[in-house]
């Protein structure tokens, strides 16, 4: 009895131990993963901020780079554009793509063709489809402002324009909008029938059924959809930098002396600020601290989002 | 802690570092390599990417793989600045780059990521007058040559036959504005028709380096190395004549016309359509012209100068393709002998130049029998070998400079949303040298 005593606890600590070392095993793929793509860039980050670096001298330099951000003309005007494609793009791409996907399910012929229709233009490369829809916009060369003006319809003059360059861009995201309506599409389509019958014995009219049973079900694929919105808003790079480019008729290359974000700083987002710093500038230090801006401020949205998807599966 | 909050936050920074990352990392070591005269192969990258631009640059190296047939060359085309300086800094660089700009030249030589060619230059006592004025001061960086020239660009005057109705191309900035306002035809509306010169930075090639620099004779950093804008009244000059010619066609008028006028290296190019009766130009548009519009009759003079720098007249802004070595090259030497070849052997550049409808940019190249160009290329050849052309000076953050003062004639001056330019200038004078203390200038 006596000898038995010592020997439960040594069992059960080293069977702990290897459930432990089991249990590292199965994460070592991810933690390895994420120790060397987001944990090492992350410190990395944070590191090279506090240095003036441009890809071979590194000189530290405190919080230069810091005190930098707040006098930085570009910086500025980039962080206030892309919070308005977050506050205004992001919202319309998800009630328009939702509106879309409402109108497909309620048509009975030529829903498939339609719905080719709505999703082709998200297949084209983002460089081809801003090309395209710069062209087709522009007030001298593109046939759409002249069809409106004989119409008697004035189009503005979208990417030219500092006051139009948002709303153009947020048009041009609109058109792509394939992405968000196919995934609500899937969703309004798995909402199911029963619900909608035993409303309609209820007496619910159209909107009720919608408030009460549609967006219910297909909230957490909403949310999933300005999730993702959103992370892609705060990287929005392409289409901005191409519409800039194209429509100031200038093919952009190393050296040329395209102001970013033209016209007037409209087009300027925070991630083309960053690359302009980091590998056109090549002040690496300032760039990292943009980055970490960035990281914040994608943290920020990110938990907010993410508290409310949680408030749902509580709900639940 | 419970579990909840770790996911969210383990969550949102996966979500927030891949939108975010930005890496960087050490340097990579010097490299020196075999001889010259061992056998070996050395990479070079080039910018050029049309067929008819790789086989010019094949064609001028053929007399080197004569000189040196140990030395194999494997031409990699389509690189830029930015895949050249990935590549230096990962420790696996070219043997020899090449760089489409000048402005980048300040960076390459302070941060060493290009070798300081004096050294070999000295060795082989290559005569630097061998290159105008101009061109010697754009490869190099506070006394280090980190680079060569290879082929130039220069800029001058076009002027359509048809649309100048019997005028002779303009020498001054007062001629020039007289004859721009004769020339401009307009619709009914007020609108532009044909426009005798528009003088806008938002028109293709009239940025303002390559009009208020020896038009004006604008000075863009003083002796210290600081933003000149509110201090040279060259720059306020220069301003003050665009706004006023601008005016005169209505700013609105000209924002139409620019906005509608399409790529500037397509057929659409309003020169080449006769839409622009004359138009400040790179040497290349006559290629283009020979391409796209054959039947244009046209004549190029040196670019119009300030009424008051008449005696500068003949001049114009230079600039041009860079050639190098970068630092931690295998085969430096080997390097170093193409590098030579290709930048100071008169045949090499002047089967290159008329490939490309580049000029050449050594003195004894300009001035070869072989040279077979349209008889309008002859005024890029003299403005090329004038004492009064200049370029931009290099700085350690690049063209950053000209990009903003751009930005502020294109976004501020021009709409006329500034109030006092003096300062206006001012506070682009202090954006400029932040930006230039942040890169450690």
């Amino acid at each position: 009895m006596a000898a038995a005593v010592p020997v439960r606890p040594v069992t059960a600590s080293r069977a702990r131990r290897r459930h432990r070392l089991r249990v590292l095993a199965f994460l070592s793929p991810w933690l390895v993963g994420f120790s060397l793509f987001f944990a090492y860039p992350l410190a990395a980050t944070v590191y090279f901020s506090f240095f003036r670096y441009n890809l071979f001298q590194l000189t530290p330099v405190g919080l230069t780079n810091y005190r930098f951000l707040f006098k930085d003309p570009y910086a500025w005007r980039a962080i206030k554009n892309t919070l308005w494609l977050v506050v205004v793009m992001v919202p319309l791409r998800v009630l328009f793509g939702l509106a879309l996907a409402q109108l497909l399910t309620r048509i009975k012929r030529g829903g498939n063709i339609l719905r080719s229709i709505f999703y082709l233009p998200f297949l084209i490369p983002p460089v081809a489809a801003t090309v395209a829809f710069v062209f087709v916009v522009n007030p001298g060369t593109g046939p759409l402002n002249g069809i409106a003006a004989k119409i008697g319809i004035h189009l503005p003059d979208w990417f030219n324009d500092p006051a139009w360059t948002k709303p153009g861009l947020t048009l041009l995201a609109l058109w792509s909008i394939g992405d968000v309506m196919i995934i609500l599409l899937a969703a309004l389509l798995d909402v199911p029938r029963s619900l909608y019958e035993a409303a309609a014995i209820d007496g619910a009219n159209a909107w009720q059924r919608f408030r009460r049973i549609t967006l219910p079900t297909i909230s957490p694929v909403l949310l999933f959809s300005a999730v993702t919105g959103v992370i892609q808003t705060l990287q929005y790079f392409t289409q901005a930098m191409v519409a800039a480019n194209a429509s100031q008729g200038n093919a952009d290359q190393a050296g040329t002396t395209t102001a970013p974000g033209y016209p007037d700083g409209a087009s300027l987002t925070f991630p083309q600020t960053l690359y302009n710093e980091g590998f056109q500038q090549f002040n690496m230090g300032y760039a990292c601290v943009l980055a970490l801006v960035l990281f914040v401020v994608a943290m920020f949205f990110t938990l907010i989002l993410l508290r409310q998807f949680h408030a749902f599966g509580d709900e639940e | 802690m419970s579990p909840r909050p770790w996911r969210l936050i383990t969550a949102s920074i996966i979500t927030a570092v891949a939108a975010t990352s930005c890496t960087a990392g050490g340097q990579s070591p010097s490299g020196g390599g075999p001889k010259a005269d061992a056998p070996q192969t050395i990479e070079v990258w080039h910018g050029w990417s049309a067929p008819h631009e790789v086989k010019a640059f094949e064609d001028a190296i053929a007399g080197f793989h004569r000189l040196h047939p140990n030395i194999t060359v494997k031409l990699v085309k389509g690189q830029d600045d930015t895949k050249i300086l990935n590549a230096i800094r990962s420790g696996n660089p070219p043997d020899v780059v090449s760089s489409f700009t000048t402005n980048n030249v300040g960076q390459f030589c302070s941060s060493g990521a290009l070798q300081d060619l004096t050294p070999y230059l000295k060795k082989d006592e290559v005569d630097l007058n061998l290159f105008p004025k101009a061109v010697q001061d754009y490869t190099q960086y506070k006394g280090v040559r980190c680079t060569l020239p290879l082929l130039a660009d220069d800029y001058a005057l076009y002027s359509n036959k048809a649309l100048m109705k019997g005028n002779r191309p303009p020498k001054t900035i007062s001629q020039l504005t007289a004859l721009a306002k004769k020339l401009t035809v307009r619709n009914p509306d007020g609108s532009i028709k044909v426009a005798g010169f528009l003088p806008s930075v938002t028109y293709y090639e009239h940025v303002p380096e390559h009009i208020a620099t020896t038009a004006f004779g604008a000075t863009w950093l003083n002796d210290q190395g600081r933003a000149n804008f509110a201090t040279d009244p060259a720059f306020a000059k220069y301003l003050r004549w665009e706004k006023s010619l601008l005016d005169w066609y209505g700013y609105d008028n000209v924002k139409k016309f620019v906005h509608s006028m399409g790529q500037e290296f397509e057929a659409s190019n309003p020169f080449e359509k006769g839409r622009v009766a004359m138009a400040v130009d790179g040497e290349w548009r006559t290629k283009f012209l020979q391409e796209e519009a054959p039947k244009l009759r046209y004549e190029t003079t040196p670019t119009p100068v300030d009424d008051a720098r008449a005696n500068t007249y003949g001049g114009g802004f230079i600039t041009g393709t860079v050639i190098g070595i970068p630092r931690g090259a295998r085969h430096a030497q080997a390097s170093w002998e193409f590098v030579k070849y290709l930048t100071t052997d008169t045949d090499a550049l002047v089967t290159f130049a008329n490939g490309l409808g580049n000029v050449p940019s050594t003195i004894p190249a300009l001035a070869s029998p072989n040279l077979r160009l349209p008889p309008q290329f002859t005024t890029f050849l003299n403005v090329f070998k004038n004492p009064n052309s200049a370029t931009i000076p290099s700085t350690i953050n690049g063209g950053d400079f000209v990009v903003k003062f751009q930005s502020f004639v294109q976004d501020q001056w021009e709409p006329g949303k500034v109030a006092n330019l003096q300062q206006g200038l001012q506070g682009l004078d202090k954006k400029v040298d932040d930006a230039l203390r942040l890169a450690g200038g």
